[in-house]
């Protein structure tokens, strides 16, 4: 039953909803313009909006100043090694609570859970102590291993819940038809599965991008991700608001675009299912 | 519903995943448990042995503890009525008939991906800045003295940028809540004469109970440990000392691994407290 | 060859046993159906045979091989499921060819297998098409054609009608018998639906609680069953059970008469029960009049299509004789 909305409600709605919307936004936005103007026109007053020179040199100057490139890369390697690592370790685990629950299922998922509800800061410096004696402290392994760790128990929690609305039956269909553990799990469970192994790459990709507490504490020059990279410009000098919105906008920009297709996910990953 | 076969080829899956955690939790723990017993400073004599329970007694009743729990439970209230008035507004707005209805969305949601070092960096200089900062021209705009933010307001400063990050989080969730409420719930209650304030308080709020309780719950998980944020902008002066913040400072600036370590003990407690109740969320959730 | 024997199985979950030990006997080519009313364990005993559970104990044979700890990839069985549990990822033709591709088989005989199944089960032109396209139909016979191409020493049919429409069901039922002559392999199918047993089984083997009531043919439990349990449950419309003082003539707790044994008369007869017509229902070729006959209690009679008795006619009803069963105050039947 289709309701009948007046017009006017529906002008009233889209101004207020947009109103609000791009003043959420604006911070972003004013960053990303900023970083198309000149050191000069980023500190004018009154402040210009759109028109001004645009201008790509800060792009060129942060490059050239600070090595991005070798930040970006440790991002990439340590976000994506680290998501990747936790799927490999998940599937399995998320296959057998999703598949051969037992009576303990349940207390272990919960207790996977209470894992990532661990202050960070509580374990720092056994963390930095145990790093040090294996050589790992500024390793983009060491990071990348931590990283796995802190997320796993997303990643075993999101596969689970999209695991549980496979039937059973098909993957029973598959043993008669022959199918060992294996091939079950790679001929049909993982491609049945895709969509939601999909989502959890894509948000879990994004929680490590965005990860600043072990990224800065355990990390100098070497395996700096991006974080890192912006939060070396808070020292005092060397301060360019331009220059500054230029590097932000690097760091922040792919995964705007990856967010953007998993706000669906992030309510399932985030609520660990409790909210759908 | 299985057989002995699969029942222990899943034991033999679950155990990489389990192990992983197990030691993960356990390991670090342990030793900071060990450590929060010692007197441990690495660059002034390192183990020094055994203090019993000085530490704990030492991490409460120095001058900073009070004041950093009052500004953690500042904070993280702060934002938390913040998020959830907001939220809750914001969803119920978002849920409404309009035009570009998946771009405003987008909009919403964005400060979320923004990552914490970054919105911390940009308030901070592009926004907050006393002299070049976009609210001290609107502030001369108006006449008035541009506000030193994170020096004379800080902990309300560090509260707004916080609040940015994580309104998002809290509409899309409550969004998602409001959404899965039924409409027939409500026409009925229209026919029964409620008025909008009515429907609102009867049937609107009591449905999103729950998604409340989860975004309060998650929230505070997060909240307590933001550690990037305060490391950027004020590093821990002006009074926006937190808990996290306080710890540390006692272990990497301070090296003193034992005080430290009785902090992380207390952390991890008050963390498990509230994790307490977000699991018996969960776990209901997992039955049903 | 395919002969499957069942020897003192038992299944326990927890603490609650739904088999008691149990001994069946499924010889080489025999349709065999289970039958039995929801919950009475005709699929967990299913399950067993197919090895997707554990036996608590007991064993279980094929072909006079242990099979009891056999993995079900490896027991050289077909199941076809109640959901069908096509692969939604793969193509008709991907469907049916993968228990060739589980079982190492060079693509080009498979490929000539999948085309031969298709064509008997006429899905040839809908090959490369996805599961999510096809009919119900369509889909129960993909199933059907995964299972046949592994050929099987026997096939599994888990309730495979239930998610049909009633038209495409009696269609179905049909295909599956005729695909049973064809083949000659073993087939145990399970149903709660009795009208499918009847018309599909060689051997009928119904069930309650998960004890086996009664192991036969179709007309054997049709005209002699073991129990009132059996007695009740094969035939439509049911029969009738009448204790008391009637059955006590028979020397009997009670009796039972099937709808189809009883002669109605409306002109009073000397030893039929008064009666009168409480319902009568028209099917055409048949009519079933549910009669109250006083302290029979209400019974059903079928009669040809043009009986013209209405509501509130008096009858009067005579059962045949020679085919009214006796039952202890146990249930069990009583010899003649």
């Amino acid at each position: 039953m289709a309701r009948k909305i007046t017009n006017n409600r529906k002008i009233i709605n889209t101004a207020a909803a947009w109103g609000i919307g791009l003043l959420i936004f604006f911070p972003i936005l004013w960053t990303i313009l900023t970083s198309f103007k000149t050191e000069a026109t980023a500190i004018a007053d009154p402040p210009v909006f759109l028109f001004f020179d645009w201008t790509m040199e800060n792009y060129s100057v942060v490059q050239e100043r600070s090595n991005y490139g070798r930040f970006l890369w440790n991002s990439i390697f340590i976000a994506g090694g680290s998501t990747i690592l936790g799927i490999i370790v998940a599937i399995p685990a998320a296959w057998s609570m999703a598949f051969v629950p037992s009576k303990r299922t349940k207390d272990i998922l919960l207790w996977m859970l209470s894992t990532k509800m661990l202050p960070a800061v509580g374990v720092l410096y056994p963390i930095y102590l145990l790093f040090i004696k294996f050589g790992l402290l500024d390793s983009v392994l060491g990071l990348t291993i931590v990283l796995m760790l802190i997320n796993l128990p997303i990643i075993v929690w999101m596969l689970y819940t999209y695991f549980r609305e496979i039937p059973g039956e098909i993957l029973e269909a598959s043993r008669m038809d022959g199918a060992s553990l294996k091939s079950e799990i790679l001929y049909v469970l993982t491609p049945m599965a895709v969509p939601g192994i999909a989502s959890t790459l894509l948000l879990n990709f994004i929680l490590a991008w965005n990860e600043a507490f072990w990224t800065l504490n355990l990390t100098a020059a070497k395996a700096a991700p991006l974080t890192a990279f912006i939060a070396s410009y808070s020292s005092p000098e060397g301060l360019f608001y331009a220059k500054l919105s230029a590097a932000s906008t690097m760091a922040i920009a792919p995964i705007l675009v990856l967010g953007w297709f998993s706000q669906k996910q992030l309510v399932r990953g985030l609520t660990f299912g409790a909210v759908k | 519903m299985a057989t002995q076969n699969s029942r222990s080829a899943a034991r033999l899956m679950l155990a990489p995943a389990v192990i992983l955690l197990l030691g993960w939790m356990l390991v670090p723990l342990t030793m900071t448990l060990w450590f929060s017993f010692r007197k441990y400073l690495p660059l002034r004599g390192g183990d020094q042995g055994w203090v019993g329970l000085d530490n704990y007694v030492r991490f409460v009743s120095s001058s900073s503890f009070w004041p950093s729990v009052q500004t953690t439970l500042i904070i993280v209230g702060g934002v938390l009525v913040i998020t959830v008035v907001f939220g809750v507004l914001l969803a119920l707005l978002l849920d409404q008939p309009m035009w570009g209805q998946g771009i405003v969305r987008i909009l919403v949601i964005a400060p979320f991906f923004v990552m914490p070092t970054v919105s911390a960096l940009v308030w901070k200089n592009i926004f907050m800045d006393p002299v070049n900062g976009l609210f001290a021209h609107l502030w001369k705009f108006f006449g008035a003295t541009p506000i030193e933010w994170l020096s004379q307001a800080s902990i309300q400063s560090i509260v707004m940028i916080v609040s940015w990050q994580w309104l998002p989080f809290a509409t899309l969730i409550l969004l998602t809540a409001v959404q899965s409420l039924d409409g027939d719930q409500l026409e009925a209650s229209e026919m029964d004469g409620a008025k909008p304030l009515q429907r609102f308080g009867y049937i609107i709020l009591p449905h999103l109970a729950r998604a409340i309780t989860i975004v309060v719950l998650i929230q505070t998980i997060f909240l307590l440990s933001i550690f990037a944020e305060i490391f950027v902008t004020t590093g821990g002066a002006f009074g926006t000392k937190t808990l996290t913040y306080l710890i540390f400072q006692r272990v990497l600036e301070s090296q003193n691994i034992g005080l430290g370590s009785a902090g992380g003990i207390y952390a991890v407690i008050l963390a498990n407290i509230v994790a307490i109740f977000l699991m018996r969320i969960v776990g209901k959730n997992l039955d049903a | 060859m395919g002969t499957i024997t069942l020897k003192q199985v038992t299944k326990s979950f927890g603490d609650t046993q739904v088999i008691p030990p149990l001994d069946l006997q499924i010889n080489d080519g025999e349709f065999v159906v289970f039958v039995g009313p929801s919950g009475c364990g005709k699929s967990t005993l299913l399950r067993l045979i197919a090895g997707l559970e554990d036996v608590t104990s007991g064993h279980i044979e094929i072909d006079g091989a242990d099979a009891t700890n056999i993995p079900p990839s490896k027991r050289g069985l077909s199941m076809v499921f109640q959901s069908y549990a096509l692969y939604p990822h793969m193509s008709v033709r991907k469907n049916i060819a993968f228990p060739l591709k589980m079982a190492g088989i060079e693509p080009e005989i498979a490929k000539k297998k999948v085309e031969d199944a298709a064509q008997v089960l006429n899905l040839t032109d809908y090959l490369e098409r996805r599961p999510g396209q096809l009919s119900g139909g369509q889909r129960q016979r993909v199933a059907i054609g995964r299972a046949i191409v592994r050929e099987p020493e026997a096939f599994l049919f888990d309730e495979p009608l239930s998610n049909l429409d009633a038209a495409l069901r009696v269609n179905m039922r049909l295909e599956i018998s005729e695909l049973h002559q064809e083949l000659a392999t073993t087939m145990i199918y399970v149903t709660h639906d009795q009208v499918e047993a009847m018309t599909m089984a060689d051997k009928i083997v119904v069930l309650q609680a998960g004890v086996i009531e009664q192991v036969g043919s179709p007309l054997e439990l049709y005209s002699s069953p073991a129990n009132r349990f059996v007695a009740g449950f094969i035939g439509s419309p049911k029969m009738n059970f009448i204790e008391g003082e009637t059955a006590a003539k028979y020397d009997a707790h009670a009796i039972g008469v099937r709808p189809e044994h009883f002669i109605l008369s409306n002109k009073q007869t000397k030893d039929g029960w008064e009666g009168k017509v409480e319902v009568s229902e028209h099917l055409g070729s048949d009519t079933f009049f549910h009669i109250n006959a006083g302290k029979q209690g209400v019974l059903t009679v079928r009669a040809i299509g043009e009986y013209a008795l209405r509501h509130g006619d008096a009858c009067w009803v005579k059962p045949d004789e020679d085919r009214i069963h006796r039952f202890d105050a146990a249930g069990l039947t009583l010899g003649s």
